[in-house]
């Protein structure tokens, strides 16, 4: 397999070296790597957020929300005793156009008309502008909104209201039962997780001359919010028009929250005949915004006692919130990933979202897989424990290699780099010796005998450490035929001016998209990146290359774009034989005025995938992940320090390392957080910390080392390579941590996050609590 | 009321109620838009501003506090540098290690930072940790922020 290996830098600090073996080609990539083309800006705040744009004579926007969770909206009542003349309120009446969200369901309204139905705490009922903050502020809590309650349902697997349901079969479960010498069943459980980009959603909406609005904003999808805006606001694609602004991450929560925003924007906008603002504060944005999927997922599996998995039946159950928002495309690739990268002859998979009168989840990186993932890998290690294997020898039985086929049918004929990124990963982090060593700590403890639980021990006699392993597979890109049904462009223009131009909508927030794409139409023209130009993301000037999400910027629409230049660079040099096109560009933009290439996405030849059945290919392509988390855990306190995470990940292709390495390094720190502290309280529908004074993510301080090796197994489709990087390392995080955790005290969390209360029941052998206990509610 | 303070070095005035946050006099009072707000509560840091040298949250200080004293923004940090179209060794060494990516809490992880290395803070990587605790960054894993924080530690 030609897979090559990115070694972490011998100089701290130093980005990670890559190994190419002699002979190999390296397309699309250049021998040095540019920095971080918005850069400079971001570094002397001369980047413009959104919220940073000033439009003279501009009102404020707030939205104002429901407080129940399941309710008949009765009336809107603005306080008669109030001159509402100088502000301006809209409600759903003003609606021009269909009152939804378009996306996949038409079921979620921008705002709750009158005699509709309120589906969960913070939804939008109605919307109030004004000429300032302090009238908004003042006026907010003037507006009664009458309901009549109705009966909510919380719990995802009581609800009978189904979004989404999948059954994945292969094989025989009970030839696979029958022949198994030990079965394991395991249920596990992850919370809520909030995307918790530092700035808020933020939009503004400008009225133009002629009926039309222009969106400014805070997004990953200005087709998104421009196919939303078409369809409620009853306006043409010229009249609609997106341009994103610096947007300071996404990580999903920018997927399809910002339509709603924008929406609301232009509605006050429309109404009110002049630039609105809605920029959101972090307390509305973590109490009203899309989360990562709940879910439940049980596993019963059957293994031969050489650690030869022969059985999986799995169960996976995501709640969804109100509304349907992308569920069913999370937990199709939730399911899909839920056996892990495992070779399994028999398996079945029954998945289902149901909805809830809670907040809707969505986007969030991963995707679903993060979800059944972690489950995955925490019951593979609970069987390796029964069986008395290590978990890296119960992996290196069980991988998929070159051929094996997956529980859809699919047979992975290339790009198979699970058995590398293992061995890498052990080997990096010294996996056995680590285990070795705290087992040895662990005997030292029992052997100090004498020394009782509580106060008087201490530090050393109460900190217990341990290593961890997970290993992952991601599918690249979009699932199924999801590629196909978008038929994506992208384009490279050699302007009449001689200038070079990439044109997609693949929105920068911090990945490095504007770096990239010029990284990888320079490195085909045969022109320093420099000279390319990453035009604007304005739905008036970039064609509907796709959404930026799934990872797939790089893989999809940079191969687009590679594709792209590599027509223009042929036709420019037909046009002068034997000149390079580094030379020939400027005269053949001056004698034949501009040329531009529109590359549209061409399946990828051989792959299908029946979304009926759920058999085929579900992905052109798998990345793979391995994960090593060393921890700390006090057993007098229950709390975790991560200290270390060695992170291995095959990516396809490198085509900036210090930016790859950057998505690992992130996407491995939101799973430690998810692993351990972020939690989200739900009482009554409601969540209970939504504020960041009560929603902890990692500081500096809670972040471990991470080191981090790159690896490439290339995908043929794509012609440099490229499988997409930045969901891989949310897959493997928690359950490495988990299994650090164990490994250190003996210990299973099954249900995320491992807090130090979990923590200390477990080792007490005290049950948990199922529920959360809400302020002034007595622990039972 | 009147307020005068320097504000990276030049002197400002605004005419404004005492209790108005210093991130609003910043960014809408003076146009400063480069100190940003991601919480309002003093929990995320990303409004971070040096106040006679300490570092603070912008968000948690009225202007009343200000009067008479010395702000540093991040429109601040490289004035010298500027002027010949450059970035100081601190926003180098965040360029070229990758240290900001969506940008957002950059601003106040730099004013943190150059707090930290004004007041002859060491090297190492807890110290360090420790100095940007109150910067939230979820972009990064904070990995190369620590890195190029410590790479102009004796450079700067």
């Amino acid at each position: 397999m030609p897979t090559r290996t990115m070694t972490p830098g011998i100089e701290p600090g130093a980005a990670a070296a890559l190994v190419v073996a002699p002979g190999e080609t390296t397309v699309g990539r250049a021998s040095a790597f540019p920095l971080r083309r918005e850069g400079p800006g971001k570094l002397t705040g001369a980047a413009k957020y959104t919220d940073d744009l000033v439009f003279p004579g501009a009102w404020y926007g707030i939205t104002i929300r429901s407080t129940e969770a399941h309710a008949r909206l009765v009336a809107i009542e603005p306080d008669p005793d109030i001159d509402w003349s100088k502000v301006v309120i809209a409600t759903a009446a003003d609606i021009p156009g269909d009152n939804v969200v378009s996306l996949i369901k038409d079921d979620q309204p921008l705002l709750v008309p009158i005699g509709g139905e309120i589906q969960h705490h913070a939804e939008p009922v109605a919307l109030l502008a004004a000429p300032d903050r302090e009238t908004l502020r003042r006026l907010k809590g003037r507006i009664q909104v009458r309901t009549e309650p109705l009966p909510p349902v919380f719990d995802p697997e009581q609800s009978d209201h189904v979004f989404s349901k999948i059954e994945i079969n292969r094989g025989d479960l009970d030839t696979g039962f029958a022949a198994a010498d030990v079965v394991l069943e395991g249920e596990y459980r992850v919370g809520h997780q909030e995307q918790l980009y530092i700035e808020n959603q933020a939009m503004i909406a400008v009225p133009g001359d002629a009926g039309g609005v222009v969106i400014h904003g805070s997004m990953q999808c200005p087709y998104y919010i421009h196919n939303a805006m078409k369809r409620a606001l009853k306006l043409t694609s010229v009249e609609a028009r997106v341009i994103q602004e610096e947007t300071g991450g996404g990580f999903g929560g920018k997927e399809e929250y910002p339509s709603m925003v924008a929406l609301h924007a232009a509605l006050l906008a429309l109404k009110c005949r002049r630039p609105v603002r809605m920029i959101y504060d972090r307390h509305e944005d973590i109490a009203a915004t899309t989360k990562r999927h709940p879910a439940v997922v049980r596993h019963r599996t059957g293994i031969k006692r050489d650690g030869t998995l022969v059985a999986q039946d799995i169960e996976v159950v995501m709640d969804g919130g109100a509304y349907c928002t992308l569920t069913p495309v999370v937990l199709s690739r939730g399911a899909i990933h839920a056996g892990g990268p495992y070779r399994c002859p028999n398996v079945r998979i029954r998945a289902k979202a149901t909805r809830t009168n809670t907040p809707p989840n969505g986007a969030f990186r991963g995707f679903g897989a993060p979800q059944t993932e972690f489950a995955a890998e925490t019951h593979l290690n609970r069987l390796a424990e029964q069986l008395g294997l290590s978990p890296a020898e119960i992996r290196q039985r069980n991988v998929y290699r070159l051929g094996d086929t997956t529980p859809t049918g699919q047979v992975l004929k290339e790009s198979v780099a699970g058995e590398e990124v293992l061995r890498l990963a052990t080997d990096f982090s010294g996996f056995d010796a680590g285990r070795a060593l705290s087992a040895r700590r662990a005997a030292e403890r029992q052997g100090s005998g004498t020394i009782p639980v509580g106060a008087l021990r201490t530090t050393p006699e109460r900190t217990a450490g341990g290593i961890g392993l997970a290993l992952a597979w991601h599918g690249a890109g979009f699932t199924g035929s999801g590629e196909v049904h978008l038929a994506s462009v992208a384009s490279v223009e050699l302007t009449a001016d001689g200038r070079i131009r990439v044109l997609t909508a693949q929105t920068e927030m911090g990945q490095g998209t504007k770096t990239i794409f010029p990284l990888m139409v320079g490195g085909e023209l045969g022109v320093p990146p420099d000279w390319v130009e990453y035009a604007a993301q304005d739905t008036a000037e970039v064609p509907d290359s796709g959404p930026t999400v799934a990872s797939r910027t790089a893989m999809v629409v940079g191969g687009l774009c590679i594709k792209a230049a590599r027509r223009l660079k042929a036709e420019v040099e037909a046009r002068h034989p034997g000149v390079p096109f580094h030379e020939a560009f400027r005269d053949d933009a001056r004698d034949h005025g501009a040329t531009r290439i529109d590359e549209r996405f061409q399946p990828y030849p051989g792959e299908e995938f029946d979304e009926s059945t759920y058999t085929g290919d579900a992905y052109p392509a798998f990345g793979w992940a391995a994960a090593v988390a060393s921890v700390d855990v006090d057993l007098d306190t229950g709390e975790v320090t991560v200290h270390d995470v060695v992170a291995v990940d095959d990516v396809g292709h490198v085509i900036h390392p210090i930016l790859c390495e950057g998505q690992v390094e992130g996407g491995t720190l939101q799973a430690v957080g998810y692993a351990t502290i972020e939690e989200i309280k739900v009482r009554d529908g409601r969540y209970l910390n939504d504020r960041l004074a009560t929603y902890l993510i990692p500081t500096a301080l809670d972040a471990p080392r991470i080191h981090t090796v790159l690896v490439e197994a290339p995908f043929s489709g794509a012609p440099h390579g490229a499988k997409g990087v930045g969901e891989l390392p949310m897959d493997v995080g928690a359950p490495a941590v988990v299994a650090a955790i164990h490994d250190a005290t003996g210990v299973w969390i099954t249900d995320l996050p491992a807090t130090p209360e979990k923590i200390l029941a477990a080792i007490h052998g005290v049950p948990t609590r199922a529920r959360p206990v809400g302020p002034g509610e007595a622990a039972a | 009321m009147s307020f005068r303070f320097l504000v990276n070095g030049a002197p400002a005035e605004v005419d404004v109620p005492g209790m108005r946050r210093l991130l609003d006099v910043l960014r809408e009072d003076l146009g400063l838009t480069g100190t940003k707000e991601g919480c309002g509560e003093g929990e995320c840091g990303a409004c971070s501003v040096i106040l006679d040298g300490q570092v603070v949250d912008a968000c948690l200080v009225p202007v009343c506090q200000v009067d008479g004293h010395i702000v540093r923004t991040v429109e601040g940090l490289s004035l010298a540098a500027r002027e010949r179209g450059a970035l100081d060794a601190l926003q180098e060494a965040f360029l070229a290690r990758g240290a900001a990516q969506c940008g957002i809490c950059t601003p106040g992880m730099l004013m943190a930072a150059r707090a930290y290395l004004d007041a002859g803070g060491p090297a190492d990587d807890g110290s360090i940790r420790e100095a940007i605790a109150g910067n939230l960054c979820r972009c990064t894993g904070y990995t190369k922020i620590v890195e190029a924080i410590g790479s102009v530690v004796h450079v700067d």
